[in-house]
């Protein structure tokens, strides 16, 4: 069972390899890309089972013991990241082969997009088995590389403005993680994590705040946490539907990963959840905020984005079993949901010719399905019931009851009220681009869209082009996951809490990567 | 830890002049700003492995008098990745160039519509001198420089696929 471990990230490099080798014949390219991230789905799941029977899988690569080699750890948490983001990433990925495919990209040379994308999915895959922290920013630099790649793809003006933006902002963070590994290093002389977690609890308190508050702005930036936030609105929406889908649904949650990891195991100490706790109420506000006032569809949706990653930190900074269990329940409740969103708004670009609300009309009785694809998805993501949102927003607003502070219940206050506020935009989308007859588009007059102005980046209308099988399909494919898991709520929520509870003391994952305590005693 | 003065003084400068050069509006400082700020921090890595010693080559023997390879180690892995980045940021830029002919970021359109409302609202106010800054004047999107961006865009194609 334990070879599997390395397999997630060998698999989508050595597929990467041979999809640039064979970037001249394009249908095998595509095969190689599908059976990589598909082997990488399945395994996911297989080790997913493994670790669920309460074993942590831990890998010491090269056979070097842990502390001094790089150990590959994968508990629940991990392999649940895993299995959802390898399913994600497949679906997202056959929803680009139908538009390619219907584009007829045969001849243009876009045939970096399959070898960047496995190579995305590495670093991803990477960052959620690392055992050692400087193996989290080798793989946040593996995703990010492939990002910048995939975000540029065609070097047109808009996607190289705002990939400058997207950059130099990731540069940023990633040399503050950087640093912040430097500096731990220096205070404890390791970056294992396990052992760091044995080794921090003895530091001074102000040095551990130091170190706890860099790490926290290294992946508070990578996840779009409030006063981090302002790139993400600005760079997603003009790169291509597939890559914004995927980015969108798992870039943040990576930088979500790595604020629950903090949190749990290198800094278990309650004294930031507070100021975690402001911070999440800021992002679900401003992020909604941002999201009334646009008019194009994929910007909205970024907003929304950003405004939802409050939620998981709400969850985090509870500092509890139940709010970390919540929190990655929404986690993958949201990684599934905001995909299908954005692949959805692929499919009304296409239909539409543009993703601008003030063109977009009559859609419904054009392309009821569609409609369709577009409406679950956004009631799952306003949080209706039965919807797996409305499912996690109550976890979350249990936990914060539980703990049942006044800063607790305010955030509660907020979250039902930013809950409520994201129907809006969504309800306004589906009315005026879906419900509004075609014929009313030219001269339309409502007080909802006056103060309402497109974003002057968005690539200009474009002709209405027929979709293709594998498009409506991979969307359709991504709705019934979605739904699934509202079905499976049940033991996926149970799954959570499990998860939640091995995080809760450090001892299980200490000794998982080091061994039984006795044996750490010396090292 | 004992900590070198002649690698510590180094990494202020370099920390300071690469955050004044990250600031600017212009790209190609952007990427000297960035390039300052990753030599920094790799020599901050460096300064953690503390005294310097001869090199980590033992037969078992006491590690006294060795230097701790593991910073180095780290050090590799940031400038390989290092010159990766700015190697990519130094095509985007040259193609930002070739797209538009300015080096220097576009200002937002939406810090525009924002200053632009904002200084309708504040008109009886002092105008502050920012507000020249962000002319509607200067925007890339008039017509004119649209178009010849399609141009350059279409040559740049062009010249790819040839």
């Amino acid at each position: 069972m334990i070879s599997l471990v390395p397999l997630v990230v060998l698999l989508p490099l050595i597929g990467a390899a041979l999809a640039l080798l064979f970037s001249r014949r394009p249908r095998l390219q595509r095969a190689i890309t599908v059976v990589a991230l598909a082997a990488v789905a399945v395994i996911g799941i297989v080790l997913l089972v493994v670790v669920d029977t309460g074993e942590t899988l831990v890998m010491q690569v090269g056979g070097w013991p842990a502390p001094f080699g790089v150990s590959l750890v994968v508990d629940r948490l991990s392999a649940l990241m895993v299995s959802i983001s390898a399913l994600v990433l497949l679906a997202v990925l056959v929803f680009a082969i139908g538009q390619g495919l219907a584009d007829g990209d045969e001849e243009t040379p876009v045939s970096i997009y399959h070898p960047a994308y496995l190579v995305l999915a590495a670093g991803v895959f990477t960052a959620f088995i690392a055992g050692d922290l400087f193996n989290l920013y080798v793989g946040f630099e593996i995703l990010l590389v492939a990002s910048y790649v995939l975000l540029t793809l065609g070097g047109t003006e808009p996607r190289i403005r705002a990939g400058t933006t997207y950059i130099v902002v990731s540069l940023l963070s990633s040399l503050l993680f950087l640093a912040a590994i430097a500096m731990l290093y220096a205070s404890t002389g390791t970056v294992n994590i396990a052992q760091l977690s044995e080794r921090i609890a003895d530091l001074p308190t102000e040095v551990q705040t130091l170190l706890h508050v860099m790490l926290l702005m290294g992946f508070g930036i990578k996840a779009a946490v409030f006063p981090l936030s302002f790139w993400l609105p600005d760079s997603y929406p003009t790169a291509p539907a597939p890559v914004t889908a995927v980015f969108a649904g798992l870039l943040t949650k990576v930088g979500v990963y790595a604020i629950i990891r903090t949190e749990t195991i290198l800094f278990p100490s309650p004294e930031l959840n507070n100021a975690l706790l402001i911070v999440a109420l800021l992002t679900m506000v401003v992020g909604i905020l941002g999201a009334i006032a646009q008019a194009d569809i994929k910007r909205m949706l970024s907003f929304t984005l950003v405004s939802h990653i409050g939620y998981m930190v709400l969850g985090v900074g509870l500092g509890t079993a139940a709010g970390v269990a919540a929190a990655i329940f929404y986690t993958v409740h949201h990684i599934v949901v905001q995909t299908t969103l954005f692949l959805a708004t692929g499919l009304i670009e296409r239909r539409g010719g543009t993703t601008s609300i003030h063109s977009l009309g009559g859609l419904l009785k054009a392309s009821p399905v569609v409609g369709v694809l577009y409406f679950i998805p956004a009631l799952n993501l306003g949080g209706i019931p039965p919807f797996s949102g409305f499912l996690g927003k109550l976890g979350l607003l249990e936990a914060a009851a539980a703990v049942g502070t006044p800063l607790a219940y305010t955030l509660i206050g907020a979250a039902v009220v930013v809950s409520l506020l994201t129907l809006y935009p969504l309800a306004r989308t589906w009315n005026l681009a879906f419900w509004r007859p075609r014929s009313e588009v030219e001269n339309y007059e409502s007080t909802i869209t006056v103060e309402l102005h497109d974003d002057p980046w968005a690539g200009t209308t474009t002709a209405t082009r027929s979709l293709s099988g594998l498009m409506v399909g991979a969307t359709t494919a991504m709705v019934c996951v979605s739904v699934s898991i509202t079905l499976l709520a049940g033991p996926l929520y149970a799954l959570a809490t499990r998860a939640g509870t091995d995080l809760q003391g450090t001892e299980r994952y200490v000794t998982a990567v080091l061994g039984p305590a006795g044996e750490a005693g010396d090292r | 830890m004992t900590v070198s003065l002649a690698l510590l003084i180094p990494m202020a400068v370099l920390y300071a002049c690469g955050v004044y050069l990250l600031l600017e509006k212009s790209m190609t400082r952007v990427i000297l700003g960035f390039l300052l700020i990753g030599n920094a921090t790799n020599i901050l890595l460096l300064i953690t492995a503390g005294r310097p010693g001869s090199a980590p080559i033992t037969d078992g023997a006491s590690p006294e008098p060795y230097s701790d390879p593991l910073p180095q180690a780290l050090i590799l892995t940031a400038i390989v990745i290092t010159f990766a980045v700015s190697a990519f940021l130094m095509a985007l830029v040259y193609r930002s160039w070739r797209l538009s002919r300015e080096d220097a970021l576009e200002p937002d359109a939406e810090d525009l519509a924002i200053s632009k409302r904002a200084g309708a609202a504040a008109e009886p106010l002092e105008r502050t001198q920012g507000d020249t800054d962000f002319d509607a004047e200067e925007s890339p999107l008039e017509p004119g420089a649209a178009a010849a961006d399609d141009e350059t865009a279409e040559a740049g194609r062009g010249g790819r696929t040839s």
